[in-house]
């Protein structure tokens, strides 16, 4: 029962925020704003965590392909993939859903405690609006970049491993990244970054918004906010491949 | 003139206003009264929608706020400042843009405009030279003289101060209660401020009501109140013994 009743608060805000601002310039200050904080400050989080991720898929992809019928090239080929369609959107997701979602609902939720959304609400303000579009329409620009530089970080990861420690020649590296490369699965991956950008933001503004009590409850509110989006975005990882790829 | 009529709400089970019909006068500075804990907060958030109320109307002149949908309260909310009892400065805003905010939402005004109308604001309520610091970054009495900056901003017609003056010194104190009583007399406003300090009462008390337990229990001006025959208003009013000295 309690699902249906979040899921109706959870709707009814979603067509709030979506209501017609009620000063344009201000929002797109915001949205600005927002990208910096949202997208800018995870850059190296998503830097560092790529390129190992990337050198780590290579090494355990050529330890287990180690068959002398499979070409020395469908490692440089599995590891391409593999970024691209999963770790990539999902894995970065789900680091942003923590990093993001709780930075998200502690401000919301600290904004709700101290009164500072009722102070929005008196001056007639729609505070929802205000205070969670910009940050789910941000997070919705910039989330694509950081998972592309993610792709690309992760390749360049597993590249390097490969010329250091020859677990693969890096022609054959080369050559398999470069094997039948289709544009539709960068296409899939950023459709999925996006969803998965609204659920993060929306979701943790959500849990922050609807704080009640005080400072304890704000940290539960995070917490919450880092749960939810992360079981959302495995759950709809997991519609959307299904009804992109199959 | 803001008008409350048979005003009730309840937490759970448990009433916190009880048929509270009351009327705040143009012009004058309408105080409301009472010990911590009576009901002085929600009435004012009832009255100005923050908190639905379960029963009753409320009125600002002639329109019927207690009616109203989001959209037509939008209207009155931006006749409107208010005062929170915390200040609720926002926190990622400077000193002075937590001033200009409602001027960048809802006015046309240019920069310098904005900038010159938040200085005037700031003066007015003696704080100068924290323009650019964050509310993190100001003392408790300053945040509140912000948040007074910022509610009288937008040269609202009605202007809702709850416990404008706790936490400040009492020259500042005065200071701010003579403010709030200048500029209602000045633009004519609709003032309604939410006290416990006798002294508010008797600088700036032209209209007094005495909330007990939820309830409208007594209301009168500054000067009936220290004459009044009333037990609890009296238990009230000669609570320290600064007042019961004067009394003799
Ligand atoms: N959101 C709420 N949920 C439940 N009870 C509440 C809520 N808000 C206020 N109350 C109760 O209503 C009563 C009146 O509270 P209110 O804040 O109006 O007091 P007050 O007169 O403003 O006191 P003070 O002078 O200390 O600010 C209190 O007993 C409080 O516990
Ligand atoms: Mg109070």
């Amino acid at each position: 029962m309690k699902l249906f009743y979040h899921l109706g608060r959870y709707f009814t805000m979603i067509a709030v925020i979506l209501k017609k601002p009620e000063k344009a310039s201000i929002y797109r200050r915001q949205i600005i704003v927002e990208m910096d904080n949202l997208g800018l400050e995870s850059l190296g989080i998503v830097v560092i965590i790529s390129v190992f991720m990337g050198a780590v898929l290579t090494i355990q992809t050529a330890f287990n392909t180690d068959h002398p019928l499979l070409p020395m090239y469908a490692i440089g080929f599995a590891t391409r993939q593999a970024i691209i369609l999963e770790f990539s959107p999902t894995m970065v997701s789900l680091i942003l859903a923590g990093k993001v979602g709780s930075r998200i609902a502690s401000e919301i939720g600290t904004m709700r405690v101290t009164e500072q959304i009722d102070a929005l609400e008196i001056m007639g303000i729609n505070a929802a609006g205000y205070l969670i579009l910009p940050k789910v329409v941000a997070a919705m620009i910039i989330n694509p970049v950081l998972v592309v530089l993610s792709m690309f970080v992760g390749i360049m990861g597993g590249y390097v491993v490969s010329a250091a420690t020859g677990v693969v020649p890096v022609s054959h590296y080369v050559y398999g990244i470069l094997f039948e490369f289709s544009q539709f699965d960068i296409v899939y991956a950023l459709i999925k970054t996006v969803v998965f950008a609204f659920i993060i933001t929306s979701v943790s503004g959500y849990f922050g918004f609807f704080t009640r009590g005080g400072a304890l409850e704000v940290g539960q509110s995070s917490t919450k906010a880092v749960v939810f989006s992360s079981i959302y975005i495995i759950l709809f990882n997991l519609i959307l491949t299904q009804i992109l790829l199959v | 003139m803001i008008k409350a009529v048979d005003l009730g709400k309840s937490f759970g089970n448990v009433p916190v206003l009880k048929d509270v019909t009351i009327s705040f006068e143009k012009g004058k500075t309408n105080l409301i009264i009472g010990q911590s804990g009576s009901g002085k907060t929600v009435l004012m958030k009832c009255l100005v929608g923050l908190l639905e109320p379960d029963k009753g109307q409320i009125f600002y002149d002639d329109r019927v706020f207690s009616r109203m949908g989001f959209r037509e309260r939008r209207v009155i909310r931006q006749e409107l400042g208010m005062l929170f009892q915390g200040g609720a400065l926002f926190d990622s805003l400077t000193v002075e843009e937590n001033v200009m905010f409602p001027l960048e939402m809802f006015t046309q005004m240019t920069k310098e405009e904005k900038l010159d109308r938040a200085n005037t604001c700031l003066q007015r309520v003696n704080l100068v030279n924290a323009n650019h610091l964050y509310p993190a970054e100001i003392s408790g009495g300053m945040k509140k003289r912000v948040a007074i900056a910022r509610a009288i901003a937008n040269n609202p017609r009605y202007l809702f101060c709850d416990e404008p003056n706790s936490g400040l010194d009492p020259r500042t104190a005065i200071v701010i209660d003579n403010l709030i009583r200048e500029i209602t007399k000045e633009f004519n406003m609709t003032t309604v401020i939410n006290t416990h300090d006798m002294n508010s009462v008797m600088e700036i008390g032209d209209k007094v009501a005495f909330i007990y337990h939820g309830e409208l229990w007594w209301q009168g001006t500054r000067h009936e109140i220290l004459e009044t025959e009333n037990k609890e208003v009296n238990d009230f009013v000669y609570a320290t013994e600064l007042m019961r000295t004067l009394k003799k």
